[in-house]
């Protein structure tokens, strides 16, 4: 994913004055990223690496390699706390880790448990603190998982795609759909809370195909699903081969008729949209991690092109693993650059962030007319707390109703 | 001696050189077949430019003539020339090479051109032969009794076919073909033979020294520096520094502040007497006060007659001009300001539309005239602008009597019409005769009717029709060229105006009128009109969150329909704590866009999508210079 353009951020990772205000009163987590995967699938346009690509014979940098990577982002955990206390911002317990990727299973269990311990010794956990890692269906093993529900860990999130095997071709997955049912098995059977990652919307699936990867998802009795819409990015070989014309374009309009789709199977299932891509059993099977991204609360990101917020501030760290490593094992900040938004930014984000949850957005903070004509389009409701939520049509819409709103 | 000594110099000095001295001649020609070039040579060759000083095509001072290689505006140079006698005896001329524009659109101000000469060399590329627009040049000529000397150029073109053309030539003008001269431009082979051929073969002009003054107005340019620089040449009398001038149709009177001779850069004289060629400075702001084809006079001594031919310019061809940025509505307006002064024949008022906000209504000579100020306006003064389709002038009379003069399709009358009448061109088109079929075939689906047919060698045709200007503003040109491989070659002149059974095709979005888009055509073409229209729209309108039907009417009855569907989805599916600042960015971005909207009723229209609609009827620059080849 290309970075986007911001000021220069400086090297000791100090944040401006405003960034303690109202600290104490924001939650505080922690994402890890884990830059690395076995392979890298035609969709994808995170921040991962092949061993191939990073392949250098004699290399000693320590953590620009799958090897060594949690002893690098255990030192920028040690670096971000220094420069938050050198901030001013008052030490805050963490409630959420979110440890995402690339392939974070693909490190040994170890290591991620090191990385939640480095964590835990330099800020402390909450006790129901929510601790969640990525993984590919054919990554995990019963051992493996249970390592990980030791060292901490209390959901996983299955990148499951799709249930249909021309689909899941088409987007580069190497995992055998037969797999999943026991990956989600080891889990339940290991503790930890259980969601799947679902995609639609990729050239050549049917409504039927996604009807098929629903209910072998919800078949699979998770405690959370997320389903995104195939995003055709740039720089991907998706993209080429779209631009090519060897697959077809998704459109917006299929993709509408299977979140309609998706929506109905997983309401009908008992999962609940609380987020425009995401379903939960019960509001305690909601991903905290996520939901304080969206109520705009303060996160710290680890490792290369991680994003990091407080208070107001977005910085996001350099791309490339062996870069990423050198300016940590330098001590200087490996931010790439940030952002310090001012009050018009801070509001529309503020407004495109919390629009897309359940909870809806205070009326109040509103503009009344705006508000009275997206209830009368039949975009938005107005609750009786005072709040607007999106209704489904507003939900696929929800790029609109911001611009009405801002 | 090709250049005069000083000795001889001293009696061709302005004002002091007798009409039997003096020759006077302009060189017809198709863009792109030389002149500029010619023209640079004959001021090398007699002297007056050095080669140092030497810049190509010296005569096209405006960067947008050099770059479309098209001369706007005609000069005047004076050139000395030397001819030795059949009796050994040398003398020395003055030669006045008056440039003419090459172009459909300026056709008076080539016969105010022509008028001022007694001769004109007929210049054709020996590559390609005659083109449309010389041919009808040629014609003004020979009206004008003017004294043609036929030229081959580019010879040293390995495509060159000097015989054939030659021949072709001589059967449009009669004579020998050996009596055409063969020259090259580039090279300079056979200028010296052509400079000796105006002195032997074009009369030298003839007037009444003692007669009440009376001078033509041929051009007339504004100069930020000095005002308003008028091109005249006199016919009878003298004009001299420091006296009154009188304009005969307009009756002003000025000071003669200058007055002098290009030579080619301008020369201060004592006056210029019968016979001679050079301009006036008189300290006016705007080449209205100093109209082409004017007579100027003494204003304590008037002549009693004006030279004949005047005639105010006659907008034809009518575009609306829309800054796409609204807040550039004042500079839109002093651009004009500043363009008129050396524009006499563009006219505008302002004019609002609904879709495009404030802008002007403006008249033009032709679809080149049009394309020429937008790009002046677009180049000298960083405006981006809409022009809506070109349209003609219309004359409505309703069933009660009352008439309507409509420039602008939004402002046609409803109600019970009598009866609508348009202008009406007589177009000349030259092509090789493969090509004919095809010719016939659009003029006929462009209401056109054939007026004759005359081959001007074997395989090259000159068709005659008469058309509706109407139909020739709209895309006449592309069609051509097309069906032609860009062969054929088109010039017209407006002829009068006739009825015609035309209908206003309005365009609805949601139900509510564009006027950008309303049409007048004519009743059989309203509904491809409408048809054409409406599908394009679909497909430059962005869909909306609602379904936006696009309608094409006449009056009230709906001729054609299509439907922008409802957008079904536009939010991002994944939005986490990587892709805020990203979508932030996209949504700030797409505000920016809307602004850039205009709002018809609740349907956002992008400013692109009305330059799309709009533009791809009107001609662009490149397919304006195209047409014309």
């Amino acid at each position: 994913m290309r970075l986007p353009d911001g000021e220069d951020a400086p090297s000791d990772g100090t944040l401006p004055s405003a960034v303690v205000q109202g600290a104490a009163e924001r939650a505080f987590g922690v994402y890890l990223h884990v830059p690395f995967c076995a392979v890298r699938c035609g969709y994808c346009d995170f921040n991962t690496y092949t061993a191939l690509e990073l392949a250098r014979p004699g290399e000693q940098l320590v953590g620009a390699s799958q090897d060594t990577y949690a002893q690098a982002a255990c030192a920028e955990i040690a670096f971000a706390d220094a420069a938050l206390r050198a901030s001013g911002v008052p030490r805050r317990t963490v409630e959420t880790v979110f440890v995402g990727g690339g392939t974070p299973t693909l490190l040994p269990a170890a290591d991620l448990a090191a990385m939640l311990q480095a964590v835990r010794d330099t800020w402390g956990l909450t006790p129901d603190a929510e601790v969640t890692t990525e993984a590919n269906p054919d990554s995990v093993t019963p051992d493996a998982l249970r390592a990980l529900a030791r060292a901490g860990f209390t959901r996983i999130s299955f990148g499951m795609q799709s249930a249909v095997p021309h689909v899941l071709a088409t987007l580069d997955r190497t995992h055998d759909p037969e797999r999943v049912p026991d990956a989600v098995r080891w889990a339940r059977e290991a503790g930890l809370g259980v969601s799947v990652d679902l995609i639609y919307g990729t050239p050549g699936e049917s409504l039927a195909d996604w009807a098929t990867s629903l209910a072998a998802a919800v078949a699979l009795e998770p405690d959370h699903v997320s389903a995104y819409a195939l995003t055709v990015e740039e720089g991907t070989a998706l993209h080429r081969r779209v631009a090519r014309g060897e697959l077809p374009a998704p459109t917006d309009d299929d993709e509408a008729a299977k979140y309609e789709l998706a929506d109905a199977v997983l309401a009908g299932a008992g999962y609940d949209w609380y987020e425009i891509s995401n379903w939960a059993r019960t509001p305690a099977d909601r991903c905290r991690h996520n939901v304080a991204y969206w109520r705009n609360q303060d996160w710290w990101g680890i490792g290369p092109g991680a994003h990091s917020h407080v208070g107001g501030t977005r910085w996001w760290n350099i791309k490339h693993p062996r870069a990423y490593a050198a300016r940590i094992a330098a001590g200087v900040s490996p931010a790439a650059a940030r952002e310090v938004l001012d009050g018009e930014a801070r509001l529309l984000e503020d407004v495109l962030l919390g629009t897309r949850l359940v909870e809806g957005y205070p009326v109040s903070a509103l503009s009344r007319q705006a508000v009275e004509g997206l209830v009368a389009d039949g975009l938005a409701v107005r609750t009786d707390a005072d709040r607007l939520v999106l209704t489904l049509r507003g939900r696929l819409l929800a790029d609109t109703v911001v611009h009405r709103l801002t | 001696m090709p250049i005069p000594s000083p000795a001889l110099a001293a009696g061709i000095q302005p004002a002091a050189t007798a009409p039997h001295l003096l020759r006077n001649f302009c060189i017809i020609a198709h863009i792109d077949h030389g002149k500029s070039t010619l023209a640079d040579r004959m001021l090398q060759l007699t002297g007056v430019v050095d080669s140092r000083a030497m810049r190509a095509q010296y005569l096209d001072r405006m960067d947008i003539e050099r770059e479309r290689g098209i001369t706007i505006k005609s000069q005047a140079v004076r050139m000395p020339w030397g001819v030795t006698g059949d009796d050994g005896v040398e003398s020395a001329y003055a030669l006045n090479m008056i440039d003419t524009p090459g172009h459909v659109d300026f056709t008076y101000e080539v016969s105010r051109s022509l008028a001022a000469c007694e001769g004109a060399v007929l210049l054709v590329d020996a590559a390609q032969g005659i083109e449309a627009q010389t041919l009808a040049n040629l014609y003004l000529a020979l009206e004008n009794d003017l004294t043609i000397i036929p030229v081959l150029n580019k010879i040293d073109l390995p495509a060159a076919q000097p015989e054939k053309y030659a021949e072709e030539l001589a059967n449009l003008i009669g004579g020998d073909p050996e009596d055409c001269l063969r020259v090259s431009g580039k090279t300079g082979a056979g200028v010296v033979e052509l400079l000796d051929r105006i002195v032997a073969d074009i009369p030298a002009p003839t007037g009444d020294p003692t007669a009440p003054a009376r001078a033509m107005i041929f051009d007339s340019v504004y100069d930020t520096y000095r005002g308003v620089v008028t091109y005249v040449r006199v016919v009878d009398g003298q004009l001299s520094p420091r006296e009154r001038i009188l304009m005969m149709s307009t009756r002003a009177t000025h000071e003669l502040l200058e007055i002098g001779v290009s030579a080619p850069e301008p020369t201060p004289t004592r006056g210029l007497g019968v016979g001679e060629v050079g301009y006036l400075i008189t300290g006016v702001k705007d080449v209205r006060q100093s109209r082409v084809g004017d007579t100027v006079t003494n204003a304590h001594k008037p002549a009693s007659d004006e030279l004949g031919g005047y005639r105010d310019p006659k907008p034809m061809v009518f575009s609306g001009l829309y800054p796409i940025d609204g807040s550039d509505y004042p500079v839109l307006r002093d651009a004009l300001d500043r363009l008129k002064l050396n524009d006499a024949a563009l006219v505008y008022e302002p004019e609002t539309s609904a879709a495009l906000g404030f802008g002007f209504r403006c008249g033009f000579l032709g679809l080149l005239h049009l394309e020429i100020v937008r790009e002046r306006l677009e180049r000298e003064f960083t405006l981006d602008l809409i022009s809506t389709a070109p349209n003609v002038v219309y004359d409505v009379t309703m069933e009660d009597g009352t008439e309507h003069v409509v420039t602008n399709p939004s402002e046609y009358p409803a109600g019970k019409i009598r009866e609508v009448r348009e202008p009406v061109v007589r177009a000349t088109i030259l092509t090789p005769n493969e090509f004919v079929g095809g010719i016939m075939e659009l003029c006929q689906s462009r209401r056109g009717a054939l007026q004759g047919m005359d081959y001007l060698s074997e395989d090259r045709v000159e068709m005659r029709y008469t058309l509706p200007l109407a139909e020739i503003v709209f895309d006449f040109f592309d069609q051509l060229k097309s069906k032609t491989r860009g062969y054929a070659s088109l010039d017209y002149e407006t002829t009068g105006d006739a009825p015609a059974d035309l209908v206003k095709v309005d365009i609805l979005l949601q139900g509510e009128t564009v006027d950008a888009f309303s049409a007048i055509v004519h009743k059989d073409k309203a509904y491809s009109y409408g048809v054409m229209m409406a599908g394009k729209l679909k497909d430059l309108i962005p869909r909306q969150q609602f379904e936006v039907p696009i309608q094409a009417a006449v009056g009230s009855r709906i001729i054609a329909r299509e439907t922008v569907r409802a957008m079904r989805k536009d939010v991002l599916a994944k939005c986490y704590g990587g892709d805020i600042s990203r979508k932030r960015k996209l949504l700030e971005k797409q505000k920016e866009g809307k602004k850039r909207m205009k709002t018809i009723g609740r349907v956002d229209v992008p400013q692109e999508a009305f330059i799309a609609a709009l533009s791809s009827d009107a001609p662009t620059g490149k397919d304006a210079k195209d047409a014309k080849r």
